[in-house]
């Protein structure tokens, strides 16, 4: 069974078609892009698999559970992480608290935990600590465990997010535009852990407007123009797609 | 002596409710505007049990906050949807209902006139001894309530409470039942302003609704930020400067006449430059805005 099925997925914003029938499926530890221009509805799509906005039709099912009517938190404990386009960090927060939120936690998390220590939960507090600063200097930010979110760079920003979702322990991770405005040499890093997490066999499903960087990291790209899906392949076969030519080099017929 | 030892436990009943109403202003970053009404709650609710029904100051203490508990629920239910401005209008409407719940139901608690001959928790002769055991009595609660904060906050799930301060929106999105941790905490804020509005009631002995007017909502919510949001010294700080600066008003040889509105000129005036210069307040770390 795939991974994630969408079915027929509509959505209106006061009578904007933003999403438009969409029907995809992914499969386990597949590392998909999806390309579009600006307004294409790619981050709207994003917003109704994580649950942000329900879609007005169709069906979302994810590992065999039919997820579009469930909360953000229930999807987001499913096993499914996302970032943001403007990132969300929490910025009073240290670097490390940060990663801890991210992690998993069965009993920690809990009110009755908190009066309660039991030796459990300090275990599974010590255990997520230890991972997470595994993951911190895997992105190169183990020195900056103590510093507050607010007092990260942008690029800095960047590789939290992702040693966020590394420590998220989810299977399914989109990323909304994880290298824009980011440094060149940020940029080979973040593409280097996306490349780690996909190795790790998570799926991911990435948004990004660089196309040498989609060609390159990318086994298949899904395209988006005007909420409908265009083309979906190989990325040899997305560049040489007329559709996705008509859609980003004019001559722009309406799908509509 | 006595007027020293009053002022001290006055100032702890206020640290209780300063601490409380932090959890969720300092803490979850939810901008309560109307926490006189679970002080209210509190009071009302162990002074009629004492009153009406005989039962002791003791019982009752926790009875009274149960049923602050209950409707911090209730109401964190009905606006743990709303943000920033949308809940502290609400949470100030809830304040306004129960000021005027209390002063118009005279059936039950006498309206404007109040409620007289509250039982002390001891009945003691000599007012000396009164006052050492409600300064031991109070204290006894503001370190409990000291102690269980620092509990529920240096935890995971205190994390999670701070998260949503930050960014509610990535804290659902990492999996956080905000809805269920913003209700629990509002719960558990509304106890503590339950357990100091009972202790108040049973100390000074007599209540009426000016005790638990907007004003006082306001008061409380300055007393944390004066202090510092989402910090233990903060609102302990707060309290005990907004207590103890006026009665150094009456020192100075101020008139009463003048010194009550000069009071709230000098409040709004230390509010408007703390916002300014220092906007996480004496010791705080967080801002809200």
């Amino acid at each position: 069974m795939p991974f994630l099925i969408l079915e027929n997925l509509s959505k209106h914003f006061d009578g904007n078609l933003v999403l438009d029938n969409v029907s995809l499926q992914l499969k386990e530890r597949e590392l998909v892009a999806m390309i579009g221009p600006n307004g294409s509805g790619k981050t709207t799509l994003f917003n109704a698999i994580s649950g942000f906005l329900k879609p007005d039709q169709g069906k979302i099912i994810f590992k065999g559970i039919e997820i579009n009517n469930l909360p953000p938190n229930k999807i987001a404990r499913l096993g499914i992480t996302r970032s943001f386009q403007r990132i969300r960090l929490f910025h009073q927060l240290s670097v490390l608290d940060n990663m801890l939120l991210a992690a998993r936690y069965n009993e920690g998390e809990k009110l009755f935990s908190a009066l309660f220590r039991t030796r459990l939960i300090h275990k599974e507090e010590e255990e997520n600590i230890k991972k997470s600063l595994e993951y911190l200097s895997f992105v190169g930010l183990f020195d900056k465990k103590d510093s507050l979110g607010e007092n990260l760079s942008f690029g800095q920003r960047k590789l939290l997010e992702l040693a966020m979702a590394f420590a998220s322990d989810a299977d399914l991770i989109l990323l909304d535009e994880p290298t824009s405005g980011v440094f060149p040499e940020t940029k080979a890093k973040i593409i280097q852990n996306i490349q780690k997490l996909n190795e790790d066999g998570k799926t991911i499903l990435f948004i990004e407007h660089d196309m040498e960087l989609v060609m390159r990291l990318a086994k298949r790209i899904i395209v988006l123009d005007h909420g409908k899906l265009i083309a979906d392949g190989h990325p040899d076969e997305i560049v040489n797609n007329e559709h996705v030519l008509d859609a980003y080099f004019g001559k722009r017929k309406s799908y509509a | 002596m006595e007027y020293e030892l009053h002022l001290f436990i006055i100032t702890g009943i206020f640290v209780i409710l300063a601490l409380s109403l932090n959890l969720v202003l300092g803490y979850l970053g939810q901008p309560a505007l109307g926490h006189a009404a679970f002080f209210a709650i509190g009071a009302y609710t162990s002074s009629l049990l004492a009153l009406n029904a005989g039962i002791s100051p003791w019982i009752g203490l926790f009875i009274g906050a149960s049923f602050a508990a209950i409707s911090g629920m209730i109401i964190g239910h009905l606006t743990f949807h709303l943000k920033e401005d949308y809940f502290g209008l609400a949470t100030f409407g809830f304040g306004l209902i129960i000021y005027s719940g209390i002063n118009n139901l005279t059936d039950v608690t006498r309206g404007p006139m109040g409620l007289p001959g509250i039982p002390q928790f001891i009945a003691f002769t000599d007012l000396y001894n009164s006052l050492i055991f409600y300064c031991i009595l109070i204290l006894l609660f503001v370190l409990i309530t000291i102690f269980l904060t620092r509990r529920i906050i240096y935890s995971p799930f205190g994390r999670v409470v701070q998260s949503i301060r930050d960014d509610e929106l990535a804290a659902e999105a990492l999996g956080k039942d905000t809805r269920q941790v913003k209700i629990m905490i509002f719960t558990i804020g509304a106890f503590f302003a339950g357990i100091a509005g009972s202790l108040y009631a049973h100390y000074i002995t007599f209540i009426d609704p000016s005790s638990f007017n907007v004003m006082e909502s306001i008061l409380v919510v300055l007393m944390v930020i004066l202090g510092g949001m989402g910090t233990i010294g903060g609102p302990i700080i707060g309290a005990a400067v907004l207590i103890l600066f006026p009665e150094m008003l009456r020192f100075i040889g101020i008139p009463d006449a003048v010194a009550a509105p000069l009071r709230q000129m000098i409040y709004g005036f230390l509010l408007v430059i703390l916002i300014i210069k220092r906007p996480q307040g004496l010791v705080g770390k967080y801002k809200l805005w």
